[in-house]
């Protein structure tokens, strides 16, 4: 029981560790700030949420576990949040998306054409 | 060991956002390198916990998650602030 549970310990923590190194890796890559925003979603979901069961199988049922769904809960609380403020505030701020192909001609679907830039 | 495996693995990605927060050429990358730095800071603690054997690392990790959200949106609220100084449609 004891081995079950450290080496099902051992895949989520790799597993986390992986995902945390995806996500910033997608953080460098990604060619403009839009994009970047899913590889740090990566990292805010993914990568979390595996080390955090990974910790929480080897804590057992103590104060220490709920101490870290306490943490997990947070983190998939707030950093939406900051995500959906971080977008809405570079869009207001006149950053466009990089598209491909460019079908609205710059233009956002609920704003103005004169305040393209 | 395997805290130690998993430590490599957020700090190498603590590193690479770092570079981002670093190249980042408009503000907004920085602020979003920064909100990431700050998740994967949180997990760097917790395993501190774990390494040390001290769960009181747990409390700053909690602590440092609330921080987090609030110092990404005052940093935005700021730069939003600074820039409304030019005169403009008032907020509501």
């Amino acid at each position: 029981m004891e081995q079950v549970i450290d080496i099902l310990s051992w895949a989520f923590l790799i597993a986390g560790g992986v995902f945390c190194v995806i996500g910033t890796i997608g953080l460098i890559r990604m060619p403009d700030m839009f994009t970047r925003l899913h590889g740090a979603s990566v990292v805010d979901t993914l990568g979390m949420g595996f080390l955090i069961v990974g910790m929480i199988l080897q804590a057992g049922f103590t104060l220490v576990a709920a101490k870290l769904i306490i943490i997990a809960a947070l983190i998939l609380l707030t950093t939406p949040v900051a995500t959906h403020a971080l977008a809405q505030a570079a869009l207001h701020a006149g950053i466009r998306p990089k598209l491909d192909h460019d079908e609205t001609g710059g233009h956002i679907a609920g704003e103005d054409a004169s305040s393209n830039s | 060991m395997m805290y130690f495996v998993a430590m490599v693995a957020v700090l190498v990605s603590l590193g690479l956002a770092l570079t981002r927060a670093l190249l980042g050429p408009t503000m907004f990358d920085r602020v979003l390198a920064g909100n990431t730095i700050g998740t994967l800071a949180v997990l760097a603690l917790a395993l501190i916990g774990f390494v040390t054997g001290r769960p009181e690392f747990l409390d700053i990790a909690i602590l440092y998650t609330l921080l987090n959200l609030v110092g990404t949106i005052a940093v935005l609220r700021y730069f939003k602030l600074s820039e409304s100084a030019v005169p403009a449609a008032p907020e509501e």
